[in-house]
């Protein structure tokens, strides 16, 4: 053993170790995260926090879903929105007009994004970067049309309206408030930590070298086409349980679900919380769900209130709320340090 | 879907006629928005997600400089001449920023002028469907054409702006300034270093780009409803025709333009729910097998 590889293998074991505590450290977070959002009920009666969580679980798993593609694989998708759409859509309809139980629905929904991801995914990672923005968005707008005009099967322009059956499942029942909120914060917790799971395995740091040198990547080996289409279709499953959650929540599921606004709010939402770090997106939800909420209220304009925040982000930070602050802490520690 | 019926059309030269000149009418309007796009895209490297928004205020501008004067040439030249000195400080304040940055933040700039400038345009006229009506020395006999309706403002239209298409052509591949800017689009940095002011060369481009999309708004005015976010169905339309064009090519936002128009005005006979997916459809088809648009060239 050269004097080399006995180096490697030295700092090769401590490294799998630390990942080992990291993924513990994770499952930890995760769980108290979940008991400190269940238990909001017990403190509180407010049905708006609530709400406001549950739509928060809805748009967190689909702007972090699309942060695995733009942040982690730099695969900047203008039409993610049509899964969150296709999983509304999906699930609203085969509990309809099949009447089967929830997660049986759940899983069916699932397996319907895959194979749609997996064909639009096919066409669209050839493609590079405006490009593949840009069919991303025929596609989502593509599936936007259809829903409007198939309005025999999804209802048109209308939605799918006359509610979402909700049947009790192992004395769950979704149409109980209660239940409703803590089953979207238990699948928005379990999202994350999947999602995270993704971003920290090996297959995530494949995709962050895609991002940086997809030329790299190839040389040493890497499907490179394969790896963008599996991270696009993982993050289309978790748009659409994002889609899954909204339209648990809304009893229903409408065009503008599938609407290109929706993908372009996952982005702002992606920029507003920052994309360098996992929870970026989570950040930029509540911020964004809040900014939304707060101005609506005080001002019929809110077009120029958002705009001008977004300005603030774009010229005056440069960079997202999390990505800023984790800046700030870094450099504070390095000049920390130099004293 | 409604098969006949585009069967029928296509029969009859009346029906043929009438709808191709509305297909014209659409595609014209739609290469004077997108070739501003393209043409900002090929010097800047920035696609101007902003770009409907200049439409919007040219048809604005003409509509209120027509009820101030009454002259529908001071509308025309009003339309044109505000969003190209609106191209120009936008460019010169705030894209100029972001020339260096990440794409995502670019685009999230534009965003933040698609959401100010319609809220702009809501205060100032109001957020309810305006017209500016068509100008009476248009309101005369429609021409007959093989049994078709042309309306003469039609034909207006579509010569400005074939006009428009071949002045640019020219002034771009024959004359110094137009020599300079392709130049500054192929190495911005040999430019400045041959003592050419770049910065003003981009906030020219741009401010011709919102000039041309300003002009297709004021001719559309007096076809058009205006209304606050009326920019944004011709923006991603705009952006479908550069897309099958080829970012960057003149002749292939023209092209894409026509094409786009006649596949919307056909289609709305054929498929009158599936207009919008037929022209999505179209842009999958084309960038499946040519990603880089019909006349696009290869990235370097």
């Amino acid at each position: 053993m050269t004097e080399l590889e006995a180096g490697r293998a030295q700092t090769l074991v401590p490294v799998r170790s630390a990942a080992a505590l990291q993924r513990y450290r994770d499952v930890l977070i995760a769980l108290i995260a979940f008991a400190v959002l269940a238990s909001l009920p017990l403190f509180t009666g407010s049905k708006a926090l609530l709400d406001f969580v549950i739509r928060c679980s809805a748009y967190g798993l689909f702007a972090t879903s699309l942060n695995l593609l733009v942040g982690y694989t730099g695969l900047i998708s203008f039409g993610h929105g049509m899964f969150f759409g296709l999983g509304a859509y999906s699930f609203g309809l085969i509990m309809q007009k099949l009447g089967v139980p929830i997660p049986m629905a759940f899983v069916t929904t699932l397996a319907i994004t895959t194979v749609v991801a997996a064909i639009i995914g096919a066409i669209c990672v050839r493609l590079k970067e405006i490009y593949f923005a840009f069919v991303t968005l025929a596609f989502q707008m593509l599936i936007h049309s259809t829903i409007l005009s198939w309005a025999s099967f999804t209802g048109g322009d209308q939605g799918l309206r006359g509610g979402i059956p909700r049947p009790v499942f192992l004395g769950i029942d979704l149409s109980n408030h209660v239940h409703l909120y803590v089953t979207s914060c238990a699948l928005l917790i379990l999202g994350l930590l999947a999602m995270r799971q993704i971003a920290q395995s090996p297959f995530g740091y494949t995709l962050r070298m895609i991002r940086d040198n997809a030329a790299r990547a190839s040389f040493l080996g890497i499907d490179v086409w394969r790896a963008k289409l599996a991270v696009f279709v993982l993050a289309a499953l978790f748009a659409s349980m994002g889609g899954m959650v909204m339209a648990l929540f809304v009893s229903g599921a409408y065009p503008e679900f599938a609407y290109w606004t929706i993908s372009g709010e996952a982005i702002f939402i992606n920029m507003l919380g920052g994309v360098s770090t996992f929870l970026g997106p989570m950040v930029g939800t509540v911020l964004l769900l809040l900014l939304n909420d707060t101005v609506t209220r005080f001002t019929e304009y809110h077009g120029i209130v958002l705009g001008i925040v977004i300005l603030f982000f774009a010229l005056g930070l440069r960079k997202g709320l999390l990505d800023f602050a984790a800046d700030w802490f870094a450099h504070r520690r390095e000049t920390g340090e130099g004293r | 879907m409604d098969i006949d019926a585009l069967a029928g059309c296509l029969s009859s030269s009346a029906c043929l006629v009438t709808q191709t000149t509305s297909g014209l009418i659409i595609g014209m309007l739609l290469f004077l928005v997108a070739v501003g796009l393209t043409l900002i895209f090929g010097v800047l490297k920035v696609v101007n997600f902003s770009h409907g928004a200049f439409y919007m205020f040219g048809a604005y501008f003409a509509m209120t400089a027509y009820q101030l004067t009454g002259s529908f040439t001071l509308a025309m030249l009003a339309g044109a001449t505000g969003t190209a000195i609106l191209g120009l400080v936008f460019e010169r304040v705030f894209m100029s920023r972001v020339y260096g940055a990440d794409v995502l933040m670019q685009l999230l700039v534009c965003y933040a002028f698609v959401l100010i400038f319609d809220d702009v345009v809501r205060i100032i006229w109001g957020p309810e469907f305006k017209s500016m009506g068509m100008p009476s020395a248009f309101q005369v006999m429609p021409l007959f054409i093989a049994g078709g309706v042309v309306p003469p403002y039609y034909l207006l239209l579509i010569g400005v702006a074939l006009l428009a298409a071949i002045v640019l052509g020219i002034g771009l591949s024959r004359s110094r300034i137009g020599k300079v800017i392709r130049a500054a689009a192929h190495n911005p940095g040999m430019v400045s270093a041959l003592g050419i002011n770049t910065g003003l060369i981009y906030g020219g481009v741009f401010a011709l780009g919102g000039m041309l999309a300003g002009l297709a708004g004021a001719l559309a005015a007096p076809v058009r409803s205006l209304t606050p976010g009326m920019g944004f169905s011709v923006l991603i339309e705009s952006f479908i025709v550069t897309v099958i064009g080829g970012m960057g090519s003149i002749l292939g936002a023209l092209i894409g333009a026509l094409l786009l128009g006649l596949i919307r005005s056909f289609g709305s006979l054929g498929f009158p729910l599936f207009t919008e997916g037929l022209m999505y459809l179209f842009m999958v088809i084309v960038l499946v097998s040519k990603p880089t648009g019909l006349f696009g060239k290869e990235a370097a």
